[in-house]
This record gives structure tokens, sequence and C-alpha cells, in this order.
């Protein structure tokens, strides 16, 4: 019948999804603090919802067996029954009672992955604005002055402060194994604080509708270790080519694009919308908050920001 | 005049589909036109149709018209899925299924699960509260025809200058000029709108109806419990389709005027558009799945012979339910980056829903403990709703946990829940309710072998499609997202849930060959009755098909369950004699105001403002001859009440 039936269901999905299953899913398999956690609260409230599930199951399927008119004599006739306060009580208070675990969870957990991860408090976090654009992603690394198109690189181990904003369409920018997403908009920066535990590649993506190119807004992200990762910003600097203004705006025009990396950040040139009154003034405004950031790269002994800056300048 | 815009995209490029759907629509007009020009009943579909005033014939027309719209809803929701069937299929493209999967999601909440549920609405309520009509027929009527033709106004789009493709949601600055230049989200914003004044007069309409129009000794608490969840989705209707309107009107404001609500320059905010969106979007949740907690509540006593249990804790948690769809919207964007206190605060708002909820299902449990069940076809429906909706609403419970849901937000996780919710929740309700209300109407019952063969293939073929999106979710898949790469490991369980959207297909079919070989074949009623006598509301005191009155003679009631309790101590509930009926009067404006929003809303999509300014005195125009015409009505004689009522028989009263 249809109820053992499900009742079958649920239990082989549960067990299936407990099981051997749960390190194949890439949301139950982290790769870094945040996304460990809410994989523990997932499973959590799976555990939790199954132990609602198997009590309605079980009484749906026992009421069903045994009140069913081809098993009770013709001139049975149901009672009249308008209810018991004791036992609506019961199916109030018992539900209350879970919704509030569930709440301390929610609201714990959600706390947690707001903020940088435990033990990472006090790091100095590594700064990556992501930004959307058509159907790609800029990332910029402001202190380290170099910036790549659709590919993330970032050392294990080092709280990474990403910074998300987008040239259009929101979208959401989503690392699974990581930890959850976020949206990036056109007039604000949101952030979003993650760790990479163990060195691997992993996938990132836009899971926000943005348009026809959405499907492909896919992105690599490669965890290494801090020597690997210095070692490539290096080698960045040293080889890509530096990103002008004209160039950016090509860029940024362009639907789809392979991956690019470039020896300087277009943050010189274009910054984020941090400053949440720019979006009042009008396009092509000059941004004031722009010594801000010239004050924070300096702070990082990254000076050599302002030079590229105004080299680009004297290009145009 | 330049023809080239109303020309959509597909067709210039020859695409299949798009071809397919023009010819389709065509050869469809004809056959209509034909045939009814053929048959002469051009005169009877004005007469008793297209000027109807009687709730039960609206009723009628509101479900066909879902019907239609269930169809052209799930053909689009099998073309996602044959889409997503394997790793870089090439059945459609991106544009082509962003325009579907938009559509889909419009069409089955908007023109789909409303009309339907509104349709059950207005055939059962005045007959469930003894009245002989709605309290506004001829507004009842104004609804039906500015629903229909915002319905066919949305879906001319695929045909006239292209379909919306910025998701049902029609998220800003996606859905803007700069990103959505073509004509689709003009529609979007003033199909939706048109269909949306319908809806709200709706609500306007049944509150009254309810609260000034039962038959007497029908308090409040002596109610059946789908009247109520109609109050309170009326209610709920009133409170958030306000917040639709608005939110469309500066929409069309951005669209056509170059204002900049929405947009990303001068102050413009999307994430304005996201809230008001989602401050009509919850509650219009709600506004679908309440009724569909009173349908179940009626079939499900019925068939277990018992009356319903906790009857107060179940109108309270219907009441608290209403309240908390307010409360609740922000869930729709935890990850909008609004902080953790904001979003634990809707976490909380949101499992709170859990608790009522709850309280309903266990209250259905126990209505059926203790019963004597019987496995009818819309029992069946009523029965498979319990579980499936209990495991829709557990990963509602999941979602609604702010920090898990950044996992889950904008993935397949999140489409197999509200599946689980909306179908068992609304979809099987309403089909359940058709089967329920039915002789009403018809006269006859639906074959009960083929309705339980057509429950049997939609109940499996529902788990089949939507239980391995769960797990696709889990795993990284986006929803809306028209590919993957074979790498993603998605394909497997993409390939079961489109053989189980074709299953569905099959299932809907089967219940479109029930309706129409039970036309032909089902043996006719002669009692009103018809379920064994098992009825316990008013809608089956009377005969049926229910004659156009209604009732001969208003029903009185003293309790409860007033129907039941009388034929138990064999007592009649009418009491008095038959006397001479007012009734209102057939009216063709309604239908004429409807058609002309249709042509207003077709030039304000094209922006032609001389012919849609002419529209809109047309609009003025009928609502200035309402304002100055006297109608009263008329009144049947006793005779021929009295006539009507011996052709039934003539023994119920």
């Amino acid at each position: 019948m249809k109820k053992k039936g499900s009742l079958l269901v649920i239990l082989t999905l549960l067990t299936f999804l407990l099981s051997g299953c749960t390190s194949e899913l890439l949301v139950l398999n982290p790769k870094g603090p945040a996304a460990a956690l809410l994989s523990e609260t997932i499973i959590f409230s799976v555990l939790m919802m199954a132990g609602v599930l198997v009590v309605v199951f079980a009484l749906f399927t026992i009421i069903l067996v045994k009140y069913r008119a081809s098993n009770s004599s013709p001139d049975y006739e149901p009672p009249h029954d308008e209810g018991s306060l004791k036992l609506e009580i019961t199916w109030t208070l018992i539900p209350i009672i879970i919704v509030s675990i569930l709440s301390v969870v929610t609201v714990k957990s959600t706390i947690a992955v707001e903020k940088p991860p435990a033990g990472y408090e006090n790091q100095k976090p590594l700064i990556v604005y992501a930004a959307s654009s058509n159907y790609k992603w800029h990332f910029s690394y402001p202190e380290q002055g170099i910036e790549t198109v659709n590919y993330l690189n970032i050392p294990t181990g080092q709280n990474v402060e990403f910074r998300l904003y987008s040239y259009g369409p929101i979208t959401s920018f989503w690392i699974p194994q990581l930890g959850g997403q976020k949206y990036a908009m056109s007039d604000m920066v949101t952030k979003l604080n993650l760790v990479a535990d163990t060195p691997g590649s992993m996938m990132g993506k836009n899971s926000n509708f943005s348009g026809k190119g959405f499907a492909k807004m896919e992105f690599e992200v490669l965890a290494m270790s801090q020597g690997e990762f210095d070692e490539w910003v290096n080698d960045v600097k040293k080889t890509a080519p530096p990103l002008t203004e004209e160039k950016y705006d090509q860029l940024l025009k362009t639907e789809f694009v392979g991956r690019e990396s470039f020896s300087n950040t277009h943050l010189e040139f274009r910054p984020a919308p941090e400053d949440h009154s720019s979006h009042f003034k009008k396009p092509g405004q000059k941004d004031e908050n722009e010594s801000d950031n010239h004050e924070h790269h300096e702070g990082h002994g990254e000076q050599h920001n302002e030079e590229t800056e105004v080299e680009d300048h004297s290009n145009h | 005049m330049n023809w080239d815009k109303f020309i959509v995209d597909g067709l210039k490029h020859g695409d299949p589909l798009i071809i397919g759907a023009v010819v389709s629509i065509v050869l469809v007009s004809i056959a209509i036109v034909a045939g009814l020009t053929y048959f002469k009943k051009w005169g009877y579909l004005w007469r008793e149709w297209l000027t109807t005033v009687d709730h039960k014939k609206i009723g009628v027309m509101y479900i066909i018209s879902a019907l239609v719209m269930l169809f052209r809803g799930g053909a689009d929701g099998l073309m996602l899925r044959m889409q997503l069937a394997a790793p870089e299929m090439k059945f459609l493209t991106a544009q082509h299924y962003n325009e579907i999967f938009s559509a889909h999601g419009i069409i089955m909440i908007l023109f789909m699960a409303m009309p339907f549920i509104i349709g059950i609405m207005n055939v059962v309520i005045p007959l469930q509260i003894g009245a002989r009509d709605v309290a506004f027929p001829r507004l009842n009527a104004v609804s039906f025809w500015l629903f229909f033709f915002g319905a066919m106004l949305y879906n001319i789009a695929f045909v006239v200058g292209g379909a919306p493709d910025a998701g049902w949601t029609s998220y800003f600055p996606l859905a803007s000029t700069e990103f959505s230049p073509g004509v689709g989200n003009n529609y979007y914003a003033i199909a939706l709108q048109i269909a949306g004044l319908g809806t709200l007069m709706t609500g306007v309409n049944f509150i009254v109806t309810i609260l000034k129009m039962r038959a007497p000794g029908m308090t409040l608490m002596r109610m059946p419990m789908f009247t109520w969840s109609t109050l309170i989705t009326c209610i709920i209707i009133v409170f958030a389709f306000p917040v639709l309107t608005v939110a469309l009107a500066l929409m069309m404001f951005d669209r056509l005027f170059g204002s900049q609500f929405f947009t990303m320059t001068n102050g413009g905010m999307d994430m304005l558009w996201a809230n008001l969106f989602w401050v009509w979007g919850h509650p219009e949740v709600y506004i679908v799945i309440l009724p569909a907690f009173g349908i179940y509540s009626e079939i499900i006593s019925t068939f277990s012979r018992k009356n319903l249990y906790g009857y107060k804790s179940m109108v309270a948690s219907m009441a608290v339910i209403s309240l908390l769809s307010f409360l609740v919207w922000v869930h729709h964007f935890y990850t909008m980056g609004q902080g953790a206190a904001v979003n634990s605060f809707f976490s909380i708002t949101t499992m709170l829903i859990a608790v009522p909820t709850g309280v309903k299902i266990f209250n259905w449990l126990f209505t059926l403990r203790k019963g004597k069940i019987v496995f009818t076809t819309p029992m069946m429906y009523s029965l498979a709703f319990i579980p499936i909706f209990t495991l829709g609403g557990v990963t509602g419970v999941m979602l609604a946990m702010a920090s898990a849901d950044y996992q889950y937000h904008n993935t397949m996780f999140l489409v197999a829940h509200f599946h689980y919710v909306l179908i068992p929740g609304t979809v099987f309700a309403v089909i359940a309710g058709m089967y329920y209300w039915f002789p009403l109407i018809a006269g006859f019952k639906l074959d009960e072998r083929q309705g339980k063969a057509a429950f049997w293939t939609i109940a499996i073929s529902f788990n089949v499609t939507f239980l391995p999106l769960f797990f696709l979710g889990l795993d990284g898949m986006t929803r809306r997202q028209y590919t993957y790469s074979a790498e993603t490991g998605f394909g497997p369980l993409n390939l079961i849930a489109t053989i189980g959207s074709v299953g569905l297909m099959i299932g809907f079919a089967m219940l479109v060959y029930n309706i129409i070989w039970s036309f032909r074949h089902a043996p006719r009623e002669t009692k009103g009755d018809v379920w064994d006598g098992a009825g316990r509301t008013l809608e089956w005191a009377t005969h049926i098909p229910v004659p156009v009155y209604n009732f001969a003679v208003v029903p009185e009631v003293d309790r409860l369950d007033a129907f039941y309790f009388a034929k138990k101590e064999k007592r009649s509930l009418f009491k008095d004699k038959i006397e001479k009926i007012h009734m209102p009067s057939n009216n063709g404006q309604p239908f004429i105001l409807g058609a002309i929003f249709f042509f207003w809303g077709f030039f304000m999509v094209f922006s032609m403002w001389k012919s849609a300014i002419v529209a809109g005195i047309g609009v003025l125009i009928l609502l200035a001859m309402r304002t100055f015409e006297r109608d009263h009505g008329f009144y049947i004689p006793v005779d021929e009440v009295k006539k009507t009522e011996q052709s039934y028989g003539g023994d119920s009263v």
C-alpha cells in the first residue's frame, strides 16, 4: 500500500543520506570549518526531522490499517469526537520544543558562519574581492596586487574575507565545500569569511539566476599551502599583463571569457561600491572613499599598487 | 507601422518548438470558432457562459481555465525535465529554457493553483453556507474575466513579442530594461496586474459573502472547515495582493516610463523589489495552501464517517498561520547579507509555522482514528497528502534554518521542497476537491476505477520526479541552470527525475480521460447526498445537479455538521415554504470589460500609448455605465421553483 511504500522510501532515503552517500554530496563533504559546521547542522536537523517523520508515518500506517471500513463491522458507527484539549496541547507543545531546540542551533550556527571561523578570529584575513559581471567572476587580491578571472586560488589555513559585488543582476557567490553562499549586488559590498582546511580543487559557482549564461558561471577554487600561494602570486605579478581601465571595460562587456590573470587590480580605477551612499551619486562621479582604500593598502605594505595605478592613468 | 516587434525571435530563427506553438494556437482558435459556428453555439456560449453571474458556472469556468493552464504549465515542466535529462542536452537553448521556467512558475502559481482554488470556492462556498449566490455576483464575473484575460495576455507572450525570461520572481536588476530589453517582462508587469486585480476583488467578495450571507443559525463556529479556510485565505488576499499591485505598478513605471525604483543607478534598490515581491509572495503560498487544508478537512471527515477532530484548534491554527505568513518573507533571501540577527528572527518565525501545521496534521490523523475509512478517489488524494506533505513540511523546517539555508538556497533542494508542499498540498487538494464536488455541478461522479489508476500514477510519479532533487541540491546543483557537465555527476538522478515527470504527464492525461469518459458513460445520480449519504455539510442538502437558485428554501442550521445530524434525527433543515426567489441578472459587461483590459494591456506592453489611452477610456466608460445602471435582478416565480423541484423528484424539501 501507499503509506507503507512511502515509509519504506523515506527510511531508505535516510539511511542512503546518512551512510556512505554523505561523503559524495558536496554540501555534506566539507573542506573548511564553516562548511563543516553547516554540514553538522544539516545532519542534526535531518535526524530531528526523521524523528517527526517516523512518528507521523507510524501513526498514519496504524490508523489506516486499523480503521479501514473493510476492517470494521457493517453496523459500526464512528463515535462523535470533538477533540481532546490534553492531546491538542501535547501536539502543540512538542513541536514548540522541537522548534526551540532548532532555533538555538540555528541562531548559534548563523552567528558563527557570519564571523571568521573559530580559531581564526585574530588572524589577519586575506582580502579577496569577488565581483560578477555578465557570466564571469573577477577575483581581485588588493594586498597582493593581482587579479584573476574565473579562477580562484587561496592558501589553506588562512581566513579569506570575500567582498562581493556585482556589475548587474544579483548573483550569489557559493563554494559549497567551504561554506554557505551570499548575494553579490550592484549597490553594496557583502562580506563572506571562508577558510579551506585541506589543499585541493573545489567547485565554486554563482547560484542565483542572472541571465542566459548563468549555467556557465562556475569557477575552480584551488586551495594550496601558503608557500605555493605566495609562489603563485609572485608568478602572476611577474608574468601576467597589467589590467588597464580600457581593457577592463572591454572585459566587462564580454559575456564569456576563459581564465585570465593580471598583475594589478581593477579596484585601483574602479573601486567597489563599499560606501552605501555611492549609489545616490550620478554614475561616473568620483568616489570619495578611494583614499581609504589606499591607506588600507599601504598598511599592508603594498605601495606598489599606487605606482601601477599612476602608470595606468598616464596610459590614457 | 513596424510589425517586426510583434514577432518573437524564435519564429525568426525558425525554432521548431515556437513554430509548433504558433501553429497549434492558430489551429485551436480556428477549430473553436468553426465548431461554435457549425454547431450554432455562439448564442448558447454568450447567454449561458460569457454573461453568466451564477457562482457555479463562474466556478466551472475557473476550473476549466485552470485545467488548461495545468497542461500548459505541465508541458513546460516536461520540457524543462527533458532538457535536464542528461548532461549537455541540446533540446532547449538557454533563452528558451529561461522563458519556460519563468512561465512554468507563473502559470502554475497564478494561472493554475489560484484559479483552481478560487473555482472550487466559487462552486462550493455559497452552497456550504446555504446562500443563493455570492454577495456581489456581478463583481464575481468581473473577477473571473480579469483573471481570464490577464492569463490570456500572459499566454500570447510566447508567440507575440517574446516571453518573460527573468524567472517567476522577476528579480531586479535582471528584469530591468537594461538587462531584459525585450517586451517579455512588460507582459509580466501588466498581465499579472490585470489578473491580480481580479483576485483582489474575489477576496473582498468572499469575505462579504461569508460574513453576511450565511444561513440562519450558522454562527462562525458552526461554519464548515472549507468555509473557514476560505474566509482566512480571503483576508490574506486582501492584505497581501495590494503589495503585488504596488510592486507591479512600480515595475511598470520602471520598465515603461523610465522611473528608477529598482534600477542600479540614481538610488534604485534591487533589494526593494525582492522584499516587496516576497511580502506578497509568501502569504501567496498560504493563499493556495489554506483552502487546500479546508478541502482535506471536509473530505477526510466525510470518508472516515466522523466529525472533524479538534475543530477549534483547526480554526485557531489557520488564524495563526495567516498571521505568521506575513512575518516570514525574508527567509526567501537569507543570503542577501542582512546579518545574523535579522536572519535569526525570520528563522524562528518561519519554524513557528510548523507548530500550527503540525496541529493540523495530528488533528487529521485523529479524525481518521476510530473512523470507518472508505477509500474513494478524493480520499486517496487526501490520505496521500498526509505523509508526502509532512516530508515537504519537515524539509521546510530545515530550509527555515538560516545557516543551513546558506547551503540550500537556490539549489534543487529548494525546488524539491516547494514541489513537495505545493503538489501534495495544493494540486492533490484541488483534484480531490474536484472529484468530491464534481456531482454537484455535473450530476454524476467521475469513474472511481479510472480515478484511482490516475491517482496511483500521479502519486508514484510525483515521488520519482522530485525525491532525487533533494540529493541533487545537496550535491550543489542549482535551480534554473539549463545545462550541466558530465563531470558534475548530476546525470543519473536527473534522468530518474525526468522519467518521473513523464509518468506525471501520463497521470494527468489519465485524469482528463477520466473526466471525458465519465461525461459519456458514468451513471447519473438521482439523489443529492451522493457519497453514500455521508455528506455532512449543506452542499449535500440540495438536489444535484444543483438548481440555479441552489436552495428552494433557505436551510436553517442549529449546529456544526447540521445536515448530518438532521439526517440522523430524520428532521428537515428546510422549515419555510417555497417563495419567489430573487436572482441577479446576467450581464455582458464583465466580459467586455475584461476584453478591453486585455487590449489595454497589450497596447501597454508594446508602448502603443494612443491605443492604450483609447482602451483606458473604454474601461472608464464601462465603469461609468455600471455606476448609472439600475438592475435589481429578477424573481423566479413560485410556480417555476415548484416545477423545478418536482423535476428532481420533489422529495428533498
